[in-house]
């Protein structure tokens, strides 16, 4: 790790000896998730989502493995071996249900981690590069999402194949091809269910290999922490093993307790009824609705209702049904360029009073809103809120936060960690640098920070 | 580092665990006793599912087949030879009976009581698991005039016993049932 | 910097896009136009309303009621059978509902499913085997829909878990028939066509399916128990939820003892971590 105090793995026994010089696995783990990783001492519950959403990965992977012994990928049958796998094979119901429900919670756990990110700017210098990655396997655990939804073949399976290829359709000249593309046909059929269940398969295992640049890129900074304040001596980081590790185990226990309480008295709750209609091209279900994590951007996707013409010309420059599109790629996409949208020098929110009224009352309302208005049938008045809340939406990110970035005047910060913490003291008295902790690495006392290897 | 184990070496034990380190002894264990537990569905689902399982029987009507002849059918997803022997072949199968075998057995054993012309065994060689040859007009019957497993050359006589070759047993006579004089049930 | 302006830029171009080509409109209309005309409610039917005691397997401690299942299995043979297939349900899964293995292997003697001629090779029908799975009532989707008035009879294995509150639901479906509420009607805007019937819980409150249970003691039950038409409803609306989920009581129970074992370990967990982060608290001083 890149702090001077880090502890150095020590092989034992001969054999430990013998494999750290072959390969020293156990080293890049002890220096990863070990002792041997320094962290911030005051990290807060919100911090427990990372390691829960390595977790839920590895839960999907491994019930996922296991269902698709048991699947098969052709519309024929796919609807009947889904239900073969609840009712004959030993466990497939607990299996298909943590899987189906084990997506949920991995984006409960990842939006989690996304408020976390956003409340205290992780994404600032120096970490933009772990937020990037992080947004690039949010995106990826879309696609996922959506790829696995299709696989049971019911109802919402085949019209969410249908509508959201259906998005791509919008794209100018090369839209309608690139539908039949993607699809392998003109309606979704066997040609799409299989390469649905074979990326499916794959892309978990992309995510994982991403997870891991996620991880690289965090350790090169280390991690942050709630007052935004860099490390800056030994007394300010614990190692993460066994602080940290002793925390996650109790918050995967909490997380567990709740996720196996859905698991096996409420496994439908988060899904859909016209799902267990097996799918039927010949007819639409009344209602609609993607599954609930992308409620907020089937809103967006919904707000955009008009073409945006010239007035009075009736020439239509962009239809509805692209400005929809555009929206909600755009409403993620821009993730991509946050670091550098918000350039105040405090990252924790809690220092920023300006920032932090338009984030609890403009931005997390906005998202509820969009959350509900997602799950709502297209009918008023949830257009027009959808509409008033897309709007904030992009108002917050690209034009809020880059002007409370110049007008806000920070609450003081801490010296140090350690002084959040346990108050001031005395032996770490040294110059202020002003009320603004910049985090630049340069400026920091002796110790704090070692270049990266 | 941070922690400040002066007080604590006090209350080590000889073995160096600490008394108050229970706690954390009996959280991983606990922890393992759940993921030890974790494995048990994941290794069951790979076995037998329900409705495999769910025993299946196959009815079998001997009615059509002459003497010297045989059928093969499918008993669950495995081929079944049905043969009616010859009284040529009973005889024998019948000579036989004392000479030293692999696997030994009489031809009374094998089959059913009044029914001796009525062999049932399964067309799986219990070397490897081939199909072996002579149930079907102008296969090869081996040296003993019964069954040939082409696989690796095993020689099963007319009562389906290993006389030859690289296979271990007899072929296996299921479980049957006379339902009627001419209607068998395998299973 | 440029990021920033760049980004202060779009978003305010968005959000004149969204205001004046979607909003701006709608709050026109709102502010001068004509009031607004009420948009059509398609949520015209009645939620329907369980059985007054519920279920014996409601709740997280649920049990099934084998009696009532096998009522049930029995209103789902001698009147629903005629013309839903359960497709996912195989007579060797009765034995769930605690028939033996004999009263399984009669009771699959006593249907009629497909088979094939040994001599012959062609399509033909024998008598069921514990391992068969229900038959369909008609060949095809085109030959129900034939006989049913261009409405094909769905599949009831699943069809507690493809509605919304589903025991529920095939209870209140069963129990809801009758005259055409003419407040309702007016709502709908049409009169119940013929071949159709009022059904205040079926979504589009005529409903194709004619009354399926109408009189008291349509099936004679063996073990005594009334046969009314909300009991029979009851019993089957049970016996479905059976047939979408046979694990539903095992799952409950699974559940309270994985809960319980999960509470036991983050409990230590909890200690564990308490006592890991003692140590540092006593720096504090």
């Amino acid at each position: 790790m890149s702090f001077a105090w880090a502890k150095q793995y020590e092989p034992k026994s001969a054999f430990t000896q013998w494999l750290d010089e072959k390969l020293p696995f156990p080293r890049l783990v002890y220096n990863a998730i070990g002792a041997g990783y320094p962290v911030p001492r005051n990290l807060n519950y919100m911090w427990n989502f990372g390691v829960l959403a390595g977790f839920c990965l590895m839960i999907q992977i491994v019930t996922g493995v296991v269902l698709a012994m048991h699947y098969a990928a052709n519309a024929q049958v796919a609807f009947g071996t889904v239900e073969h796998i609840m009712r004959n094979v030993n466990y497939g119901w607990m299996m298909r249900y943590a899987h189906a429900n084990g997506a949920s919670f991995f984006f409960i756990v990842i939006y989690m981690h996304i408020f976390r990110g956003l409340f205290y700017s992780s994404y600032k210098a120096p970490r933009e590069m772990i937020w990037l990655l992080g947004v690039v396997i949010f995106l990826l655990m879309m696609a996922t999402a959506f790829m696995g939804y299709v696989l049971p073949w019911g109802q919402m399976s085949f019209w969410g194949a249908q509508v959201i290829t259906g998005l791509f359709s919008a794209i100018p000249l090369v839209g309608e091809p690139l539908q039949v593309w993607l699809l392998g046909g003109f309606a979704p059929d066997n040609a799409a269910l299989n390469r649905f269940f074979s990326l499916h398969f794959l892309m978990p295992f992309v995510i994982a290999g991403v997870v891991i640049l996620h991880i690289w890129a965090l350790h090169i900074p280390g991690s942050s922490n709630p007052t935004g304040v860099e490390v800056k001596q030994e007394s300010d980081t614990v190692p993460f093993h066994p602080y940290y590790t002793s925390k996650d185990g109790f918050g995967l226990g909490v997380f567990l307790i709740l996720f196996t309480a859905m698991v096996f008295f409420l496994p439908n709750a988060l899904g859909h009824p016209d799902n267990y209609i097996e799918a039927n091209p010949l007819s639409t279900p009344a209602h609609i609705v993607p599954e609930w994590y992308f409620w907020p951007f089937y809103a967006i996707l919904r707000a955009f209702t008009g073409d945006l013409s010239i007035p009075f010309t009736g020439i239509v420059l962009i239809p509805a049904k692209l400005l929809g599109v555009i929206g909600m790629f755009g409403s993620i996409l821009l993730w991509f360029i946050l670091p550098w949208l918000d350039k105040s020098p405090v990252r924790s929110g809690h220092y920023r009073p300006l920032f932090r009224k338009f984030f609890w009352f403009g931005l997390i309302p906005t998202m509820i809103a969009l959350f509900i208005c997602g799950g709502a049938p297209a009918e008023e008045p949830y257009v027009i809120i959808s509409q008033i809340a897309t709007a904030y939406y992009f108002l917050h990110f690209l034009v809020v936060l880059p002007i409370i970035g110049q007008i806000e005047v920070p609450k003081p910060l801490p010296f140090s960690i350690t002084e959040g913490v346990l108050g001031k003291d005395k032996a770490a008295e040294a110059p202020r640098k002003g009320t603004v902790d910049s985090g630049d690495a340069g400026n920091l006392p002796d110790g704090s920070l070692q270049p990266a290897e | 580092m941070a922690i400040n184990t002066a007080d604590t070496s006090a209350l080590s034990t000889d073995d160096g665990v600490r008394r108050r380190d229970w706690i954390h002894i009996a959280a991983l264990s606990t922890a393992g006793v759940g993921g030890a537990t974790l494995l048990f569905p994941l290794v069951s689902q790979m076995a037998p599912s329900a409705d495999v399982l769910a025993a299946s029987s196959t009815d079998v009507d001997l009615s059509a087949i002459q003497a010297g002849q045989s059928i093969k059918t499918t008993f669950r997803k495995q081929p079944l030879f049905v043969k009616r022997l010859t009284p040529q072949e009973i005889a024998a199968a019948k000579a036989d009976d004392a000479t030293d075998m692999r696997d030994p057995a009489t031809l009374a054993s094998r089959t059913k009581e009044g029914h001796e012309d009525i062999l049932i065994t399964m067309g799986v060689c219990t070397h490897l698991g081939c199909v072996p040859l002579g149930a079907a007009e102008g296969e090869n019957k081996g040296e003993f005039g019964g069954y040939f497993c082409p696989c690796h050359g095993s020689h099963y006589d007319v009562a389906g016993r290993i006389r030859k070759g690289p296979a271990p047993l007899n072929l296996m006579v299921p479980e049957y049932t006379f339902t009627s004089d001419t209607v068998v049930r395998v299973g | 910097m440029s990021i920033r302006l760049g980004g202060i830029i779009a978003g305010l171009a968005i959000t004149l896009v969204v205001v004046f080509w979607s909003l701006a409109p709608g709050a026109y209309n709102f502010a001068f136009g004509p009031p607004a005309e009420k948009q059509p409610s398609y949520a015209f039917y009645e939620h329907g309303e369980g059985p007054a005691n519920g279920f014996s397997f409601d709740g997280a401690f649920g049990k099934w009621d084998y009696a009532q299942l096998q009522r049930g299995y029995q209103v789902y043979k001698e009147v629903c059978s005629g013309c839903h297939s359960l497709k996912f349900v195989a007579f060797r899964n009765l034995q769930e509902l605690g028939y033996s293995e004999a009263e399984i292997d009669a009771e699959a003697a006593s249907w009629t499913v497909p088979g094939i001629d040994p001599a012959t090779g062609e399509t033909t029908t024998r008598s069921g085997s514990p391992t068969d799975y229900f038959p369909m009532p008609f060949p095809n989707a085109i030959a129900a829909a034939a006989a049913n008035n261009n409405a094909i009879p769905p599949d009831l294995s699943l069809m507690t878990k493809a509605r919304h509150d589903g025991s529920n639901y095939v209870y209140s479906l069963l129990t809801g028939y009758g005259e055409a509420d003419p407040e309702l009607a007016a709502k709908v805007g049409f009169e119940t066509p013929d071949g159709l019937y009022f059904n205040k819980h079926f979504p589009n409150v005529n409903i194709a399916m004619a009354p399926p249970l109408v009189v008291d003691d349509q099936v004679t039950y063996a073990d005594g128990t009334s046969a009314t038409v909300p009991q029979m409803s009851t019993d089957v609306a049970a016996f479905l939820t059976w047939t979408a989920e046979p694990s539903l009581v095992q799952r409950k129970q699974t559940g309270w003892f994985v809960i319980g074992f999960l509470l036991f370990a983050t409990v230590l967990a909890f200690l564990s971590y308490k006592q890991i982060w003692a140590g540092l608290k006593q720096k504090k001083g």
